[in-house]
């Protein structure tokens, strides 16, 4: 089965650059055919009419990278649920189908060129905390540490964001919570994550705040979320948060004890 | 020990230390040069990729105090295509007590790789693989665990016994997000400095020493020169260059092959890894495969249609006209054989005509019996996600329907020459994970290219890479304005404008296909003589083609995607005739590597451990012409190489 589409593409040719929809009418679309191969068909057609081809973030095409993500039709990922743009397969259109496709809208995400934006602010959210500390070499045997079988999938489920941004690009208020809470809640959750639970809860939500917007409760984000991480992981945040602000005054009265005594 | 006439070149020092094989990797570390901790700071390391091996090395070498450089082309450190990694990674813990041991997973590791590997390199691998379970654990990454809280095992890809650790089907992303971790801990403390979006196009030398790179940033198109004491290419496989793998869009063979270019030997090209259980493809517009995992193979069951052409639907078709070829044909391992042996039997189906789905372009992987024997509640538990994703990628339900697979390209053995050290020929050039050549022989075995990578990059490296640079104390480090950073970034800034000024008729994406198409022919699972010497034909005269005819809009001031794909495919087709001319000069069949002049009477692959028991190093001659090989002598003195058999 084949169809015909029209698609309307934001242009944008650098940052500071004035942006724009352009319309493409593009014949011939396989139902096989990804998203983003379908967008593979729209390039190579605009090279050979020496345009330029719509810059746009991929790499695995696996779903599980985080590379890719655009809004289509005004959802991030598109129309289904738990799907990254380059899962999205076009059997989910119809011929004749108008397909409006732009880039994550978020301040916090500045575009870089057309449907590619800039993420780092991401990264640096974990490099305020989102990791235990556990230099190479010193790890004592793996079955030493129980996990029970509940709490490893409670941190699986919320391990399993990949980071991709939909959920800042699908908020009102273009917040990043739900990213945020995912990785608290992981390494949290742990027997090896409690030494420095509130250290890091304190210093990653003061990071995400520094950069994102404020939370509040659309779950907006939980709906377009291609990895499942549910809204839990939110109200985990919050509540580390707030006994960070007690347990974190504790811990370091009690590093300058032993700082006193040595 | 096993004695074979072939004469290594005496320049290619492998510097494998002496003694027992167990005792090789301690003693070595006790003799090897350190760094004082207050020294370390001043030495300066680039480390290229940020994959598993990338990423351990730049987070343990900044926490020992080193002063790190991190380059990834994604946009974050974190997708790394380690991040796809399904299955899971393998450590000789024994945990489940059914035999298990580091001699084993050794012993195991030279026979998949069909004993084309260095044994004290893999029995090292075997030794670290039981710390990085402990390392990964303590980090956090959620393994799969027991009601009871140990961790849980699963056997894998031909092994027989339950070693593999994985996390549901995201192993790979655990691990990465594990080291990933790590690397952010040490960048926010300084000790890294990470450049994204960046990408390495070229190695520089001073006096044939590495001593920097040349980067370009994709977001800028800004063209800058690092220096460094020693560099680090982690830059993964090279699988892309038959255009349709289960690699990431962007994995590429530009890091390795420039250093290639700058006299790196480039090790056992030929050896490629091409996966039984992946998607087939559906049509021309197709722009990678996806691998099913191969732990659906422990519970599905492969088969073909004895028919020639079977166009009924799978549950139209009886039992009685089923070929459940690999049952048939191995009996012992049947659906659990390695890859190659898998693949191959499943390529003879479809060559054979019966293959199944409209286009009998693949084999079908049932779940129908175990979904009888199990229940659908135990196959969704165990493959849930990967059902999932087989049917929104096919429409089809694979828990009614059996999935359609077949065979495609997953993973490169060969990569950069390395000595023990892992370091190449050049002084100052290491090279970890994929992107070297060093622990699999011909054929990797599933679930140890995770450990491999992390072996590299947590134990090996650092442990290995301060003893080349004890050598350098007080050396300060090249100046990045010296005449040969300039010279170099003067030739990648020439190479850019000639993209984008030869302004011909056919895309980066058009050559990238024609050159896929020309090594998935002649140089895939099956190989022979006639057709390796017409594609290197082929390929120098595509070589030609791209040089004369690609079209690169745009500039090179700016974010430009079909820029960034011309420097890879350039590089692609030149490593493609340099595979051709590997697997032409390779007259034997070892695991991946099959040449159909050298099988057995029933069709498995014949090596000839006499005349190719050895390592093929190339030496780079310049564009177009044959590189020069120098052979590294293989010796076994504790594995006897035998035909591998899984019958
Ligand atoms: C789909 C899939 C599933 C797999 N499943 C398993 C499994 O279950 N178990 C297993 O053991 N193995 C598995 N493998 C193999 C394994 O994932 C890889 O071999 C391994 O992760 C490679 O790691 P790496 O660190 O060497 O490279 P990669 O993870 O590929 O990282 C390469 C890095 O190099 C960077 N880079 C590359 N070129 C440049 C350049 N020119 N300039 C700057 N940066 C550059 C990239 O940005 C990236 O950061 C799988 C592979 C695939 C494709
Ligand atoms: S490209 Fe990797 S998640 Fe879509």
């Amino acid at each position: 089965m084949s169809m015909n589409l029209t698609l309307k593409v934001w242009r944008q040719a650098g940052a500071t650059a004035a942006g724009d929809f352009e319309t493409y009418q593009v014949p011939g679309v396989n139902e096989d055919m990804s998203f983003l191969e379908m967008l593979d068909v729209v390039n190579e057609q605009l090279i050979g009419d020496g345009r330029e081809p719509i810059a746009f973030d991929h790499d695995c095409r696996e779903g599980i990278c985080g590379s890719c993500g655009v809004v289509i039709n005004g959802r991030p990922h598109g129309p289904l649920q738990g799907v990254t743009t380059c899962q999205l397969h076009m059997r989910n259109y119809r011929d004749g189908d108008t397909i409006v496709v732009e880039p994550w809208r978020a301040a916090a995400f500045p575009v870089i060129r057309d449907l590619v934006v800039d993420r780092s602010a991401f990264d640096r959210i974990i490099q305020a905390g989102g990791y235990i500390t556990a230099p190479t070499g010193g790890a004592r045997d793996a079955n030493l540490t129980l996990i029970p079988k509940a709490v490893a999938d409670v941190a699986m489920d919320a391990a399993a964001c990949i980071g991709c941004g939909a959920c800042v690009a699908a908020c009102p208020n273009s917040a990043a919570n739900l990213f945020t809470g995912a990785k608290i809640t992981a390494l949290n959750v742990l027997p090896q994550g409690q030494p420095e639970r509130w250290a890091r809860v304190a210093a990653m939500v003061d990071r995400m705040e520094d950069q994102f917007g404020s939370c509040t409760n659309y779950t907006e984000c939980e709906a377009v979320c291609p990895a499942g991480i549910s809204v839990n992981v939110i109200a985990k945040m919050n509540r580390d948060y707030l006994k960070s602000r007690f347990k974190d005054r504790r811990s370091l009265i009690r590093q300058a004890d032993v700082a006193d005594e040595a | 020990m096993s004695q074979t006439q072939i004469a290594g070149d005496p320049a290619l020092k492998s510097n494998i230390p002496a003694g027992p094989l167990a005792e090789k990797w301690d003693g070595h570390r006790f003799s090897t040069k350190l760094v004082a901790p207050q020294n370390r700071r001043r030495f300066q390391v680039i480390i290229v990729g940020t994959g598993l091996a990338g990423a351990a090395a730049a987070a343990t070498l900044g926490e020992q105090g080193y002063a790190v450089k991190s380059f990834c082309f994604q946009d974050s450190p974190r997708r790394a295509h380690s991040i796809a990694a399904q299955g899971g990674i393998n450590a000789a813990k024994n945990y489940k007590n059914d035999g298990d041991s580091v001699y084993r997973l050794f012993y195991d590791t030279i026979k998949g790789g069909d004993y084309r590997a260095r044994e004290a390199n893999v029995h090292r691998l075997a030794q670290v693989s039981t710390q990085i379970i402990d390392q990964c654990a303590a980090q956090g990454v959620p393994f799969a665990r027991e009601y009871g809280g140990l961790l849980d095992n699963r056997s894998f890809g031909g092994a027989q016994v339950s070693r593999t650790f994985y996390a549901r089907g995201q192993t790979g992303q655990q691990l990465e997000l594990g080291a990933y971790q790590a690397l952010s801990r040490q960048i926010e403390l300084g000790t890294v400095t990470m450049y994204n979006r960046h990408e390495m196009l070229d190695l520089v030398l001073k006096d044939g020493r590495a001593v920097g790179i040349i980067v370009r940033d994709l977001v800028t198109g800004e063209i800058s020169s690092h220096s460094a004491h020693a560099v680090v290419l982690a830059t993964g496989g090279y699988s892309n260059v038959f255009y349709l793998s289960t690699g990431a869009k962007g994995c590429n063979v530009t890091a390795i092959w420039r250093a290639h270019k700058k006299g790196a030997y480039f090790a056992n090209p030929c050896y490629t890894q091409i996966h039984p259980t992946c998607i087939p493809q559906s049509g021309d517009y197709q722009s990678k495969l996806t691998l099913m995992s191969e732990s659906l193979r422990n519970d599905g069951r492969v088969w073909s249609a004895t028919k020639q052409g079977e166009s009924r639907r799978a549950s139209e078709i009886p039992d009685s006209e089923r070929d459940y070829f690999l049952e048939r044909r191995y009996p012992a391992f049947a659906n659990l054989v390695p890859r190659d042996v898998a693949s191959r039997a499943a390529k003879l189906q479809v060559d054979q005509g019966f293959g199944v789905g409209e286009l009998h372009n693949g084999v079908y992987l049932d779940f129908r019996d175990a979904i009888q024997r199990l229940g659908r509640t135990v196959v969704e538990q165990r493959y849930g996600n990967l059902f999932d994703m087989y049917a929104n990628i096919t429409g089809d339900d694979p828990y009614s329907v059996p999935m359609r697979i077949y065979p495609a390209p997953h993973y490169t053995m060969g990569g950069l020459w390395v000595d023990y050290n892992l370091m190449s020929n050049v002084p100052g050039l290491f090279v970890a994970g994929e992107a070297n050549f060093s622990d699999h022989g011909a054929n990797r075995l599933g679930a140890s290219a995770l450990m491999q990578g992390l072996a590299d990059g947590y134990f090996v490296l650092p442990a290995t890479l301060p003893g080349e640079l004890a050598n350098q104390l007080g050396t300060p480090v090249a100046d990045p304005n010296g005449p040969e950073f300039r010279d170099a970034e003067q030739a990648v800034r020439d190479e850019v404008s000639k993209f984008l000024s030869i302004n011909g008729k056919q895309t980066v994406d058009t050559f990238h296909r024609k050159l896929g198409k020309i090594m998935w022919e002649n140089c895939g699972m099956a190989r022979n003589a006639a057709g390796l010497k017409q594609a290197r034909e082929d390929i120098v005269a595509l070589r030609e083609e791209f040089w004369s005819d690609v079209k690169v809009l745009g500039s090179g001031n700016t974010l430009n995607q079909s820029l960034e794909k011309a420097g890879r495919v350039a590089d692609f087709i030149e490593l493609g005739a340099l595979m051709c001319q590997d697997a032409l000069d390779r007259e034997e069949s070892c695991g991946g590597h099959f040449r159909e002049e050298h099988q057995t009477p029933d069709g498995e692959a014949l090596r000839d451990d006499d005349n190719y028991a050895y390592v093929a190093a190339w030496e780079y001659q310049g564009a177009g012409k044959l590189a020069n090989l120098h052979k590294e002598a293989l010796e076994f003195e504790y594995v006897h190489p035998s035909q591998r058999s899984y019958k």
